[in-house]
């Protein structure tokens, strides 16, 4: 890094969708410029207000489709009228969206046109069934594929890996790993009030996950178990330089600082070169700690993308705590569970906490930052001392965007 | 003829009806779905939805499209297969679109007998009136050259009657959906001694891949359905007889009602179940099946009362419950008729007194809805019977006696020969009916 970028001020909303008992689809609900002023306010309350802030991003997918909303940047001075002129942009990457949009504002750090930089990411997709949420959300892949993939795209896209990695791996192990996975996701999200999974009561969570697939009505190799849920939410965060952390009077304890950061691409019209892995992903991954000149044996914690049960699985084998194919065995063996080896998505995440997918990059990095300053509430872990840094991984479409990021604790 | 070309031209009589708007739903998509399949390509597909009103006929046409999309909805990923070839359907909200337009395209709403006169299959869903059955059966019989099938949905008159009044030489079956037809899986199949096996086939093909299921019954008035509730609902009408002599008759009913829902485990208490099918409904079926039954009389005394006093159940046109021998807020009982006052007495009024007769919920009981979906059902039922079996109180006495009387019902229309076997009755009263168990068990032996 260039020049040292913090990160402050988080804030996450409700992560609102089927879970949370206030949560019914014929009510009338919040919408997208509700989230977002929720989530950029409280950032506002906590880095000393509107007039502090040099920039503003919002990273945010497809409203242009769940909303019919596009000219997103318009919604900062809703945020409060002290944003009016500022310089506002919106940035998308599909899921990987959120982490576009806190690197965007690292960026303008780094780049010294800001020293405050309010980044706020959403979405909103409760306002229209799954089975055309699926068609919304498709737009993450390639459109040419569209035909003749599944109904439920997406879950196909995933589905398929799933399907290729039993071959490869075992079926067994790896849906027993995937069960446990769930298991993790929402014992997490119970410790966590924003969380969509917070209310969930489920005696045997390890059974539900091991469900058969039914291919007739969705996907042939995952149950819904395995999937993320359809989220309204959104997340709020400051990016500031030294400056702009005395500019907003906050101490540096209250702070996590960017240690590294790894932002790679691949091309959208291919596929993966092979299924059982999350290529782009360990790309990224490695450049992120690379920067940040630490190894995956220095990270005390880790927000991944999990999509699906099996997108986790495939993520610990991209960071390298397990070999090709033994993803599973690591994850049932309890080393990602929150008093494992490393916990992973400690307040639950894509699967547990939600997954406003333009928001979910942006929830990520509030969650590492509320870790590393102690904020984390009955989902606190204990940060070691020789282990002072924290990963987070968000993934656009199947593999293709991805941002990942190495946070130090002050 | 195959099955698909017997369904190419199909008339529904009383299609707005309740039971006439759900077998039109079902047979549309049926007809829909094999005219989409490659092979059937050009070939025509015509189902006319026959009713004497126009107004009934334009919210019918409204509730199938939203019925039909809601399907649609749920087997996306079957219809992404069946609309591979289309180009220009990418996105599952274009496939599902096309799907609700090209069943819609099946129907033509009619109000004049003619049109049946060219049908190959007639599914009659009018009310259950022999005369009415039989006048409009004849009619289209001596105009319709192709010798259509007749498939009727009576819950009650004997089929064999039918084929004979209307003189439809054996080409008539029993298909008796239960309400709702979208809904409920069951469908009772009722032979005349008549009627021609190749009637029989294509209704078994029909009912397989509506995915519901089928159950046999002996052509014999009330089948299997009606035969075992309409005895059921006397067995219960009976016992407020007797509870009147020594309580009010609001309590009476309070009680039965109560123990044949909570004590029994059932999914609603019997006189809740007579208002939801319609007092009237009931009395017709009873008149409809009493000159057919020699060793019973299937008469209710209780049932004229009512209607006599114009308090008649059944539901609105939009589902729902009517106000019959209970009074419904919001779906949940919360009055009971007084025929002496005629007026509803409060059930929050009378319920703890009532309580405290019927005495103590046996151990373990658990409600119908959770008790359903027991992963041990039948270790559940055998402990909770046991328990209810050694009970004292008022309402374990008369629980008893009730299961008693259900399954010797359920016997005797075995021996009567009215169903195929123990096991058939039984599934009738679980999927037709949704009880948690059969009424034929050995729970209380």
């Amino acid at each position: 890094m260039r020049k040292k970028v913090y990160l402050v001020g988080g804030y996450n909303t409700i992560s609102m969708g089927t879970g949370r008992k206030e949560f019914s689809p014929k009510k009338e609900r919040p919408g997208l410029e509700e989230y977002i002023r929720e989530a950029g306010q409280g950032v506002l309350k906590q880095i000393g207000g509107a007039a502090n802030v040099d920039e503003c991003v919002i990273g945010n997918f497809i409203a242009s489709r769940f909303n019919k909303q596009a000219n997103m940047a318009g919604f900062f001075p809703y945020i409060d009228e002290g944003l009016t002129f500022k310089p506002c942009t919106r940035v998308e990457g599909a899921c990987g969206t959120g982490a576009l949009a806190v690197l965007t504002g690292i960026k303008s750090v780094l780049a010294e046109t800001a020293d405050v930089v309010l980044v706020v990411g959403v979405e909103v997709q409760n306002t229209v069934k799954a089975i055309y949420g699926a068609d919304i959300l498709a737009a993450a892949g390639w459109f040419k594929e569209r035909k003749d993939g599944h109904a439920y795209f997406f879950p196909g896209k995933f589905s398929d890996r799933a399907g290729a990695y039993y071959e490869k791996f075992g079926k067994e192990k790896t849906r027993k790993a995937m069960a446990r996975w769930y298991v993790n996701a929402i014992e997490n999200a119970r410790l966590c009030p924003t969380a969509q999974e917070y209310h969930n009561t489920t005696a045997d969570l390890l059974a539900q996950g091991m469900a058969e697939p039914n291919p007739k009505g969705f996907v042939d190799n995952l149950n819904v178990f395995d999937c993320s849920k359809v989220s309204d939410g959104a997340s709020g965060i400051a990016a500031v330089s030294e400056e702009g952390l005395k500019k907003c009077g906050i101490d540096k304890k209250d702070a996590v600082e960017i240690a590294g950061f790894g932002q790679v691409e691949y091309d959208i019209t291919k596929p993966p070169k092979d299924p059982t892995k999350l290529e782009t992903t360990a790309a990224g991954v490695q450049k992120a700690l690379q920067m940040a000149g630490i190894t995956k044996d220095q990270l005390a914690t880790v927000e991944c993308h999990d999509c699906f049960s099996i997108a986790g699985i495939m993520a610990v084998e991209a960071i390298g705590f397990a070999a090709h194919g033994e993803g599973p065995d690591f994850v049932s063996a309890g080393h990602t569970a929150r008093g494992g080896k490393i916990p992973f998505n400690t307040t639950g995440g894509l699967m547990g906490w939600g997954h406003p997918t333009g928001g979910t990059g942006v929830h990520q990095a509030v969650t590492i930052w509320e870790q590393m300053t102690d904020r984390a509430g009955k989902a606190q872990i204990e940060i070691p001392k020789d282990k002072p840094f924290g990963l987070s991984i968000n993934m656009g479409g199947d593999d293709k965007t991805l941002g990942v990021m190495v946070y130090k604790k002050i | 003829m195959n099955y698909s070309e017997r369904l190419q031209n199909v008339t529904v009589l009383g299609a707005a009806g309740k039971m006439g708007s759900g077998i039109l739903l079902l047979t549309a998509m049926e007809m829909a779905d094999l005219s989409l399949k490659p092979e059937n390509k050009g070939k025509e597909y015509v189902l006319y939805a026959l009713d004497i009103s126009q107004k009934a006929l334009a919210g019918l046409m409204k509730y199938i499209q939203g019925q039909v999309l809601k399907a649609a909805e749920k087997k996306a990923v079957a219809l992404r297969k069946v609309y591979a070839d289309r180009k220009d359907l990418i996105e599952n909200c274009e496939i599902i679109d096309q799907y609700v337009k090209d069943v819609m395209n099946i129907i033509r709403p009619v109000t004049t007998l003619e049109s049946a006169y060219e049908s190959l299959i007639v599914f009659e869903a009018a009310s259950e009136n022999p005369d009415l059955k039989v006048k409009i059966f004849s009619q289209i019989e001596k105009n319709n050259q192709n010798k259509p099938w007749f498939f009727t949905n009576t819950s009650s008159i004997p089929i064999g009657y039918l084929d004979k009044e209307a003189g439809l030489g054996g080409r008539v079956l029993g298909v008796h959906f239960y309400n709702p037809p979208a809904v409920q899986r069951l469908v009772e199949v009722i032979k005349a001694s008549a009627t021609l096996p190749e009637l029989s086939e294509f209704v078994s093909q029909f009912i397989k891949n509506l995915r519901k299921v089928e159950v046999p019954a002996n052509d014999f008035a009330g089948f299997i359905g009606n035969g075992h509730f309409m005895r059921d609902a006397l067995h219960g009408m009976a016992e407020v007889g007797k509870l009147s002599k020594e309580m009010p008759f609001v309590d009476a009913v309070y009680i039965v009602n109560k123990i044949s829902q909570d004590l029994l485990i059932r999914p609603m208490g019997i006189f809740q179940l007579i208002d939801y099918v319609g007092i009237d409904v009931c009395q017709y079926i009873m008149k409809v099946m009493a000159p057919h039954v020699k060793d019973e009389k299937i008469h209710s005394p209780l049932l004229d009362q009512f209607m006599e006093l114009g308090v008649k159940g059944g539901q609105h046109s939009d589902g729902s419950q009517k106000d019959g021998f209970l009074k419904y807020e919001k779906g949940r009982p919360v009055g009971i008729y007084d025929p002496d006052k005629k007026a509803y007495v409060a059930i929050a009024d009378i319920a703890a007194k009532c309580d405290a007769l019927i005495g103590p919920m046996p151990e373990g009981f658990l409600p119908w809805k959770s008790a359903v979906g027991h992963p041990a059902k039948d270790d559940f039922f055998k402990k909770y019977f046991m328990a209810l079996k050694v009970m004292d109180s008022l309402g374990a006495k008369l629980a008893r006696d009730y299961a008693i009387r259900s399954k010797a019902i359920g016997l005797k229309l075995v021996s009567d020969q009215v169903a195929f076997s123990e096991k058939d009755v039984n599934t009738v009263l679980l999927t037709g009916f949704f009880h948690a168990y059969g009424p034929i068990n050995d729970y209380l032996n």
